[in-house]
């Protein structure tokens, strides 16, 4: 197992050089400019901006950006934002919280919606239930972030004007008082993504369980004579559950680079408003550190993902 | 009199010492005819009071305001800003000698007063300029305002070093004499006419020596993250990309202001959805710079929780025509200052597109009270305004013109060129949706007249690059036409109009980062320009610059739309918000306050 662990982390090396080739070209090749604002100003000279490409290094061959970028980087030295000179593993660390409680929270309310709503539907497949649940998470998943989270504002702060659609990240209350008004404001972007993402995850719950449900060792405990209860939630939803934690495990990493277009929309201040902000204005470190850290998430959490695999499935094994 | 006397006596008549009539009476007796002298007032009546009725006892009381901004600051230091989202989030905090207000009049916020002839502020060579600065000013961490910090902020901006947005302003003072405490005297390299330009509005920001001291030049950008100014309000957090607090400041050298304790700052997101959270749900109660198309705008002001105010600024959305070749190479450089565009050089095809644009049509559709339709560059402050231009929308017109240039008419109705082939012309602009309906009303226009106009956008980012190697930025021009939104920062043309002097011709000598992307090259211009900062009879130089206006127009180098204002919106019960075009938005948050 550890020599195991030790090879993909080696392999995985490669693929992220390869991967940071890839997206610094891109980036780097990409059309846009740090300063286009200050160009329509007549106040501020050309050579203001000629001169602060100079000092970032714009003007600089590729290779030479590349592999300065790749240097500071292995030291563990970010870069600065272009836009508000402030470190990228500040700036980044600064939205963590916020994306993490929002998505996190996202997740919990898809898990406590997909777990019992898809077992149940695959225990009775076809039941008006089952047609129902399945309905709906059809519309869940088939309906994107940017529709729903524009309805939910019309409906709930622009004709009831019940909930705020701004998301403030110091909230001046304390106490109660502040769980009441995060509660508030946390409520529209929390439902709008585990909406979404329950309904993926209910197809995901019902499909694995069907699965499972029809195999022998099933039909063994019942003729065993177990009670439905024992059956179900030892037998089928353990062995179901197998496959759907590592679909959960390899979505992980999407916690960090936020959930750009619903960030955007109710104006949270996370980390995938901060890459949208950043692609915006060319900010090339602030993209760059964002889209390499989530790489080697990706990465890292695919093993993860077979580790907790084998762990949870004995009849595989790493040789 | 010379110009210091004048801005003298216009001062006295905004202050209300001195009546209309009776300034006009002087004028007319120093040989200005009684319109001119008018003009120099500026449009508003005599304010005997500038500050609303609001007069508050003590300071603070006024619990939080909410502001929005739909792009978030990113920078506190408004000498490094990247957009006038970073000059007003610093604003609340730091503070110029003086502000602007909406007639361009200054208004003196560190200065003890305005730097006058009369008062011996200002040299009659316009070499020099003494300012005398508040007495009792402190920082926000205590320490006292003198005038090394004055000295600081042109050290600290001049320095190319420092590669300061606001270098313009500070690098032709030669030196800041200190002659007290709390007095300065600036003398410039040369004999200035706008000097009121360093220490002034966005550009003028006082930075504290003794925070900001070791961080100069090169070293400047990396300052320690600390905001200490002499403003109404101090910065408690601020998280860039996304908002910034500030409290009120105990020791503001105002006395009874600010009203509010706590402002909060929130950006990002976009135009629409921040009318929205003002005029329809009352979330936050201003929100800054509505670019939104009118009829929406409108829509949401009916929800009755805020009202949309208008600001007039010198900012203009007008088409350029391109006075080189873009299509063709001329020493391997298209559009090269050496050609000529192929049909823009007969004065009669220029003249008949300026009759091809329906200013009244882009006017009522698109900017509705957002904007005025005009014909001239310079619209603002009043006395550059241009009285000599007119403009007129008539495709029967134009059909005329270009068929006594010789273009005649192919089978498809389409124009043909003195080569034979139908003509194409390329109409471009930067992504933006009032952009596009605006190029769709021109090109309609001038399918009535046989034109076949290709339509292209480019993304903003890409379009106002300063990229020498895209080849689609507005600097580049590789088009005939092409149209945007230039701001006039200062109430002064000066700067504003390099916009069409030779040597600023953007070309690839200068990496395409030249001012004039039309390449427009007119010696009566170029002359003008150059002495207008020499010329210090205010009449005098607001005819050079009405006449450098007019040279534009008339040969139809650029076809101005609309004059744009600066519109926000302000809820219900927020008082007293007044708001300068030439100043950041926030410039007067310190007398904003609210309905009991």
């Amino acid at each position: 197992m550890p020599r195991y662990v030790v090879r993909r982390l080696l392999i995985a090396v490669p693929a992220l050089l390869g991967i940071s080739v890839v997206l610094f070209s891109v980036l780097a090749l990409a059309p846009g400019d740090p300063f286009s604002e200050l160009a329509t100003n007549a106040n501020v000279p050309p050579e203001v901006a000629q001169h602060l490409r100079a000092t970032l290094g714009l003007d600089d061959p590729l290779p030479v950006r590349y592999v300065r970028w790749l240097a500071a980087m292995a030291r563990g030295d970010w870069g600065y934002s272009f836009q508000s000179r402030v470190h990228v593993d500040e700036l980044i660390l600064q939205r963590l919280p916020t994306s993490l409680f929002v998505i996190g929270s996202a997740y919990a309310v898809a898990l406590a919606v997909a777990l019992p709503v898809g077992i149940l539907s695959a225990l009775r497949p076809y039941s008006i239930f089952d047609q129902v649940a399945t309905t709906l998470a059809f519309i869940g998943f088939s309906l994107p972030t940017f529709f729903t989270g524009l309805l939910l504002i019309l409906v709930f702060s622009i004709r009831l004007d019940w909930l705020p659609f701004i998301y403030r990240a110091d909230l001046d209350a304390t106490g109660v008082r502040w769980v009441f008004e995060q509660a508030r404001q946390s409520i529209m972007p929390i439902a709008v993504l585990g909406l979404f993402q329950g309904a993926v995850l209910t197809r995901f719950v019902r499909a694995s369980v069907l699965d499972v449900v029809r195999l022998d060792y099933v039909n063994t405990a019942r003729a065993k004579g177990l009670s439905e209860r024992r059956v179900v939630a030892k037998h089928v939803v353990r062995n179901a559950l197998i496959p759907v934690i590592t679909v959960i495990a390899l979505q992980v990493p999407t916690i960090f680079t936020g959930a750009v277009v619903t960030e955007q929309i109710f104006r949270v201040p996370g980390i995938g408003s901060l890459l949208i902000a950043a692609i915006l204005a060319s900010d090339t470190p602030v993209v760059l550190a964002i889209t390499f850290v989530y790489a080697v998430l990706v990465v890292v959490f695919n093993l993860v993902a077979d580790i907790l695999y084998g762990w949870l499935d004995p009849r595989i094994t790493y040789a | 009199m010379d110009e210091y006397g004048i801005r003298e006596l216009v001062n006295e008549v905004h202050c209300g010492r001195l009546s209309r009539r009776q300034f006009v009476r002087i004028m007319v007796g120093f040989g200005l005819t009684a319109p001119m002298a008018a003009t120099l007032l500026g449009p508003s009546p005599a304010r005997a009071q500038r500050r609303g009725a609001f007069t508050p006892t003590k300071r603070g009381g006024g619990g939080r305001v909410k502001l929005l901004w739909w792009q978030a600051p990113t920078g506190l230091n408004a000498h490094f800003a990247t957009g006038t989202k970073d000059e007003d989030a610093a604003r609340p905090a730091y503070e110029p000698l003086c502000a602007f207000d909406p007639d361009g009049v200054f208004i003196p916020i560190l200065a003890a007063e305005v730097p006058t002839v009369q008062n011996g502020g200002l040299a009659r060579d316009g070499k020099t300029v003494t300012w005398r600065l508040k007495k009792n000013v402190q920082w926000h961490d205590g320490t006292p305002f003198t005038a090394d910090d004055v000295i600081f902020t042109w050290e600290f901006a001049a320095d190319p070093a420092t590669a300061a947005v606001t270098v313009t302003a500070y690098r032709d003072i030669d030196r800041i004499d200190r002659i007290d405490d709390h007095t300065v005297k600036v003398v410039f390299k040369e004999p200035r006419a706008f000097w009121y330009d360093a220490f002034f509005g966005v550009r003028g920001y006082i930075l504290p020596k003794h925070i900001l001291g070791p961080y100069k030049g090169a070293n400047s950008r990396n300052a320690p993250p600390k905001f200490i100014g002499t403003g109404p309000y101090r910065v408690v957090d601020f998280k860039p990309g996304d908002s910034v607090r500030y409290e009120l400041n105990p020791n503001y050298h105002i006395p009874n202001r600010p009203f509010f304790d706590v402002v909060e700052l929130k950006g990002g997101g976009d135009a629409p959805s921040a009318a929205r959270a003002v005029l329809q749900t009352g979330e936050y109660e201003f929100a800054w710079n509505m670019q939104v198309e009118w009829d929406v705008l409108k829509r949401l002001e009916q929800g009755g929780k805020g009202t949309l105010v208008q600001t007039p600024t010198g900012n203009i959305e007008h088409i350029q025509l391109n006075q080189s070749d873009p299509w063709t190479e001329v020493d391997g450089e298209r559009g090269s200052v050496k050609s000529k565009h192929p049909l823009f050089q007969d004065a009669k095809v220029r003249a008949a597109f300026a009759l091809l644009i329906d200013r009244a049509t882009v006017g009522e559709e698109l900017y509705g009270e957002t904007g005025k339709v005009t014909g001239n560059f310079v619209n603002a402050p009043s006395r550059f305004q241009s009285k000599n231009t007119r403009w007129e929308f008539s495709v029967d017109k134009a059909n005329r013109l270009l068929d006594e240039a010789g273009y005649k008419r192919g089978g498809d109705g389409v124009r043909l060129g003195k080569d034979g082939k139908r003509i194409k012309l390329v109409y471009q602009t930067s992504v933006n949706s009032l952009r596009q309906k605006n190029q769709q009303i021109v090109k309609q226009a001038c399918a009535k007249a046989g034109i076949d106009l290709e339509l292209k956008s480019v993304t903003a980012s890409v379009f106002f690059s300063s990229d020498a190697a895209n080849p689609d930025t507005y600097g580049h021009f590789y088009a005939d036409l092409q149209m945007y939104n230039t701001t006039m920062t200062s109430p002064d043309p000066q700067f504003f109009m390099n916009q069409f002097v030779s040597t600023e011709a953007a070309q690839r000598a200068n990496k395409w980062a030249g001012r004039n992307p039309t390449r427009f090259r007119n010696e009566e211009y170029d002359r003008l320009w150059s002495s207008s900062d020499k010329e210090f009879d205010p009449a005098k130089r607001a005819a050079m610059f009405i006449r450098m206006n007019d040279i534009v127009v008339e040969n139809v180098v650029v076809i101005p739309e609309i004059w744009r204002n600066r519109t926000s919106a302000v809820a219900k019960g927020l008082r007293d918000v007044e708001l300068s075009g030439w100043d950041s938005t926030l410039a007067q948050l310190a007398y904003w306050n609210r309905e009991a």
